[in-house]
């Protein structure tokens, strides 16, 4: 029960790891963009999950259903994507540069341009 | 009337004047418009600074939402310090950038340079204003999205890794606060900073706090360069165009101390902070291993400009052992720095900025000679150094005095150890060059410059501003310290629960 | 004129004579007019201050407070009035010297030279009229950034080299040691003005006052208390005016100068022997002497030999301070003026035999006093006044060093001092006898030329001091016993 009503932090848990795993391991610079991306939705998931409160709504005045989830940590997130987006969005503009440059977006390739 | 809207005017006008700077397209009129608008923004932050000595803590609503639903901006007195800081040094540096930008950046992205400049400028401030806290994760953002356009916008190749470096670090540094934020409402239901730690002292002791404070530390140890997180500092600032590094420099990182110094006082709260969660010894340990790491290192480089970063992360450790002592006297010494190591930087960086204008070249090594040529400039150079070192009569020599003082007061020997010995370590950095420059014959670069070449006035001014503040606030420090002082009490009486 | 404005005036004139050697330096006669000149007007200042302070006064400045509660300020008391009285006098004499060697020698960056001197001499009478720790911190910085440039002023990679470690010694020392002792002074005491009767008070302990006595001890790196005293032989690189500078005028005397007026105004010799039990500054101080001496006694070159020396006899300063007797710290006091001129005649000795002949080494003066009378003659002279022979100043201060000890019955100094004056004897006398008596080694004849007359006039002058010193003591005299009064 426990395992299972904790069963979101657990996926953001994993999400995270695993987008951490991926800006570290990975050599190649888009797909550390795209680790990057996925450790943001970890947390993402995590502010929405906490909004939920069970049973809860959308919270729309009514007499019917008092109980709400909250809204606010999705207006919170709708900014956090926005920023999210804008950070890849510069990522990517820079690999793109640096694919100019050096001539590839691996890492390990680029070190050596550098070291030359 | 606009007197009571100051607040938001402040982070308002570079965020209107940016988009501004992109119609303009011509470099040296944008470049004229955004100085323009840095020294109004000055103008505006001495307004509140006085202000805020006159009245107390000014608490703005923005749109008219009153806290807790709106969000607020709140000014106290280390508030309008660090905006005085910031945008003095960003009006006075941004005055002498055009000579050297058009140097190191190429004629078509200038405007976009000053562009991101001026966004850069509304993240620093509105980081340092907001009173909420996820507010603050946007202006972060803002001011960490716009560095690393600055960073990478130069001709050198190598700023491009840089900056994606940088981005990399930046963004997870970022998105860990995001979650120490999600944390602390999940716990205290608000994200207004002063309800916050109003409602902590209700969860003390949880799991959740303790992980919300320890996800803030790290990311905000990425943010400012704490050691052992410092690694995307050194390429940020040695490969980005120098302007960049000089503006960097002397208010990024230091408005990330001044984050910490927020967060632990007035949203964590003492309390959770040092007594239960005994940050004070991570911190000061980190910090010490922070001044001995960044100044041995800093002795290994060649070049100025890495020197220089290198010199940031040791620095950085002095205000970071400053806050890590938990005491009044620690927290205005760590203060007191903030503004020292703001002028002492800017200085230096600005006299490297000239020499490389100059000779196009960066290494100690090619320099031999320089004083013969450019004796004045050395001279500036040679003042920022002492300051930096902490020879008396220095703005540095201060910092030093009351950090030795506030740790000796709290009978932390090896502290004292610590800083005299990064001292000394300081010096032969300097020294390094001092020597080159001075007592060697000079070097077929030296002897290559050009003469005839265009002084640059502006710079120039510049530059000087700082080295005679830097001689200033040595002989008369009683302005900045008296701030620090007071700001310390006042966290310290509001805060802290004796 | 008011005596803020006279001690304003002391520490200007130098810095005048900066600016005025920097606007004439095309035109060198002008320029070294100039700086002879300030010099007069400086010991002009300076007497007319002693005046006052032989009447018993102690005139006072305050400058800016640049930190809260810490302020620049000066006041003249007797021992700061002797340590300014040898400074300006001996800048004439140096001054007059140094022309004759610059140019003599053909040194390069001669303007440099003067005008780094006279920061140095700025920075010096800073140091002597200082009223608290942080005022003569400052200056203490000051004095060693301005002679850094002298020290390396070959440009050589020996002179960079020597600078490296002249620099390094010093600055480290005294960042790492004297600064945060001065620190924990403030916090101990509430202040770091020069107090009669000290500012530290008995309940700290022993531990707390030893250690603290030991890092300013240590902290003036200047004093050369061994083992901090490797700067001083390696600055032997630089031109004589400027060892003489170093080793006679400035630096080590603002040292030991520095570590006395520590020793009787902030902690007071009174205290320091009511809570010490073992002085272990009096044991560091006598090793040092003895020590140095025989480093002294086995070197062949000539500076060098005389480095070693300096070294001891700073030492003397120290241990004479370290005997805590009221009289011992006259001697000490006594002893930095008497070292003062006779070390300024020796190095004057060597530069001039360095100037007319090229030679270093001890070895290669045998016979060397009848080509140039005068020079071994002040040199003979000053000799003796190392080894405290009468008449000449150096028996005067020992006599008094020696009356301390056996107040205090302290019989490790007194055995000291007796050795250290046979070890003196031991180095000092083989060079006179053998410039004097020896036959030339064959190949290696002298012919009679003496150096340029300013170098004569100089070293003639401040040998004639030290014998007039013994014979006229009246005002060290009198400035040591307004010593005695403050101390007890």
């Amino acid at each position: 029960m426990d395992f299972l009503g904790l069963f979101n932090y657990w996926v953001v848990v994993i999400l995270m790891m695993v987008g951490l795993y991926i800006v570290i391991a990975h050599k190649n610079l888009v797909k550390k963009l795209i680790g990057i991306n996925i450790f943001q939705t970890s947390i993402f998931i995590l502010f929405i999950s906490m909004g939920k409160v069970t049973g809860g709504t959308a919270p729309i005045l009514s007499e019917a259903n008092p109980v709400y989830s909250s809204p606010l940590p999705h207006v919170l997130i709708l900014t956090a994507i926005v920023v999210g987006i804008s950070t890849t969005a510069l990522g990517l503009a820079i690999v793109i540069r640096i694919y100019h440059a050096y001539g590839t977006v691996e890492d390990d390739e680029i070190q050596r341009e550098l070291s030359d | 009337m606009i007197n009571s809207h100051l607040p938001v005017l402040q982070v308002l006008l570079p965020l209107i004047a940016a988009p501004l700077c992109v119609i303009l397209r011509q470099s040296v009129l944008s470049w004229l418009f955004a100085t323009l608008i840095c020294f109004l923004s000055f103008i505006i932050s001495c307004v509140l600074f006085n202000q805020v000595l006159e009245s107390g803590v000014i608490s703005y609503a923005l749109g008219g939402w009153l806290s807790p639903w709106g969000i607020e901006y709140r000014l106290d007195k280390l508030t309008a310090f660090m905006l005085l800081i910031i945008n003095g040094v960003a009006a006075i540096v941004l005055l002498g950038a055009r000579e050297s930008i058009a140097d190191e950046i190429s004629s078509d992205r200038l405007y976009l340079f000053y562009t991101a400049f001026l966004l850069n400028l509304t993240g620093v401030l509105g980081v340092i204003m907001t009173g909420d806290a996820f507010n603050l994760f946007v202006f972060i953002e803002i001011a960490s999205l716009s560095s690393y356009a600055m960073i990478s916008i130069g001709n050198d190749r190598r700023c491009l890794y840089a900056a994606f470096k940088y981005l990399i670090f930046g963004t997870i540094g970022a998105s860990f606060i995001l979650i120490s934020v999600g944390l602390l409402y999940a716990v205290t239901g608000t994200l207004n900073m002063v309800d916050i730690f109003q409602r902590l002292p209700d969860v003390e002791n949880t799991k959740t706090l303790t992980t919300a404070l320890v996800f803030f530390v790290v990311g905000i140890g990425i943010k400012a360069a704490i050691f052992p997180l410092h690694l995307w500092l050194p390429d940020a600032y040695s490969y980005s165009p120098s302007i960049v590094s000089t503006f960097l420099a002397g208010t990024t990182t230091k408005v990330f101390v001044y984050v910490l110094i927020r967060f632990i006082y007035s949203v964590f709260g003492y309390e959770t902070v040092f007594v239960q969660e005994a940050m004070s010894h991570v911190l000061m340990i980190l910090a010490c291993a922070g001044i001995l790491y960044g100044s041995y290192l800093a002795i290994q480089q060649d070049s100025l400009k890495r020197l220089l970063a290198y010199s940031s992360v040791a620095q950085l450790g002095y205000m970071l052992l400053g806050i890590s002592l938990a005491t009044e006297a620690g927290l205005a010494a760590g203060l007191i720095h903030v503004f020292n190591h703001a002028i002492i930087k800017v200085a230096l960086f600005l006299s490297v900025i000239i020499i490389i204008f100059y000779t196009k070249t960066d290494s100690i090594s090619k320099l031999a000679g320089l004083a013969k040529t450019m004796p004045l400039l050395m001279l500036s150079f040679l003042i920022g150094g002492l300051s930096l070192i902490g020879v008396p009569l220095t703005a540095g020599f201060v910092s030093k005095w009351f950090l030795i003082k506030a740790s000796f007061e709290n009978g932390y020997w090896g502290l004292v150890v610590v800083i005299v010995f990064s001292s000394v370590l300081a010096i032969i950095y300097i020294w390094k060059f001092i020597e080159v420059a001075y007592f060697k014959e000079p070097d077929k670069v030296v002897i290559a410059i050009d003469g005839n070449q265009k002084t640059p006035y502006l710079l120039l001014f510049s530059l000087f501003v700082f080295v005679i503040a830097n001689v200033y606030f040595g002989l008369d420090s009683s302005l900045n310290v008296d701030m620090a002082n007071a700001i310390a009490q006042d966290f310290y009486l509001d805060f802290v629960v004796q | 004129m008011s005596e803020q404005h006279l001690i304003l005036l002391a520490l200007c004139i130098p810095v005048i004579a900066t600016a005025l050697s920097a606007i004439f330096q095309k035109n060198i006669n002008l320029r070294e007019v100039c700086t002879l000149v300030s010099s007069v007007c400086l010991i002009f200042v300076v007497s007319t201050l002693l005046e006052k302070v032989l009447k018993g006064e102690q005139p006072q400045l305050q400058l800016m407070e640049f930190l809260p509660g810490l302020a620049i300020h000066f006041k003249i008391e007797p021992l700061g009035m002797l340590f300014a009285c040898i400074a300006s006098f001996l800048w004439l004499i140096n001054s007059i010297y140094s022309i004759g060697y610059m140019r003599g020698n053909k040194e390069k960056h001669q303007t440099r030279f003067y005008i780094y001197f006279a920061i140095a001499i700025a920075s010096t009478i800073g140091i002597a009229f200082s009223a608290n720790l942080i005022t003569l911190f400052i200056f203490y910085e000051a004095l060693t950034l301005s002679t850094y440039p002298l020290v390396t002023h070959k440009g050589s990679e020996d002179a960079m080299r020597a600078g490296r470690i002249y620099l390094g010694v010093l600055l480290s020392t005294s960042i790492c040691f004297f600064l945060p002792a001065i620190i924990w002074t403030n916090i101990l005491a509430g202040t770091t003005e020069f107090t009669n009767g000290g500012i530290l008070n008995n309940d700290l302990g022993q531990g707390v006052i030893l250690v603290l006595l030991m890092l300013f001890v240590y902290g003036i790196g200047k004093a050369a208390l061994m083992p901090m005293h490797r700067w001083l032989p390696a600055a032997m690189v630089a031109p004589t005016p400027v060892s003489a500078l170093l080793h006679a005028v400035a630096v080590v005397k603002a040292g030991v100068f520095s570590i006395v007026k520590i020793v009787v105004y902030i902690f007071s010799p009174v205290l320091l022997s009511d809570v010490i039990e073992f002085n272990i500054l009096l044991y560091l101080a006598g090793i040092t002497i003895i020590v140095a001496s025989i480093v002294a006694l086995r070197s062949d070159n000539l500076k060098r030999r005389l480095a070693y020396s300096t070294i001891s006899q700073l030492s003397y300063v120290i241990l004479a301070t370290a005997i805590l007797a009221p009289i011992s710290i006259m001697g000490a006091a006594l002893h930095i003026l008497a070292h003062a001129f006779g070390k300024i005649t020796l190095f004057f000795a060597a530069g001039s035999i360095y100037t007319v002949t090229k030679k270093t080494t001890v070895s290669e003066l045998d016979g060397i006093g009848k080509a140039m009378p005068w020079t071994m003659g002040a040199f003979a002279i000053a000799s003796l006044s190392m080894i405290g022979v009468p008449p000449t100043a150096g028996f005067l201060s020992k006599w008094y060093i020696l009356q301390g000890a056996f107040e205090v019955e302290s019989w490790f100094a007194i055995s000291v001092i007796v050795m250290s004056t046979l070890l003196n004897a031991g180095y000092f006398l083989p060079i006179i006898y053998a410039a004097f008596f020896k036959k030339p080694v064959s190949g290696n004849e002298f012919t009679y030329q003496e150096a340029p007359w300013p170098i004569v006039l100089a070293l003639t002058l401040t040998a004639l001091m030290t014998i007039l010193l013994f014979l006229l003591p009246d005002i060290p005299l009198q400035l040591v016993n307004l010593l005695a009064e403050n101390i007890s």
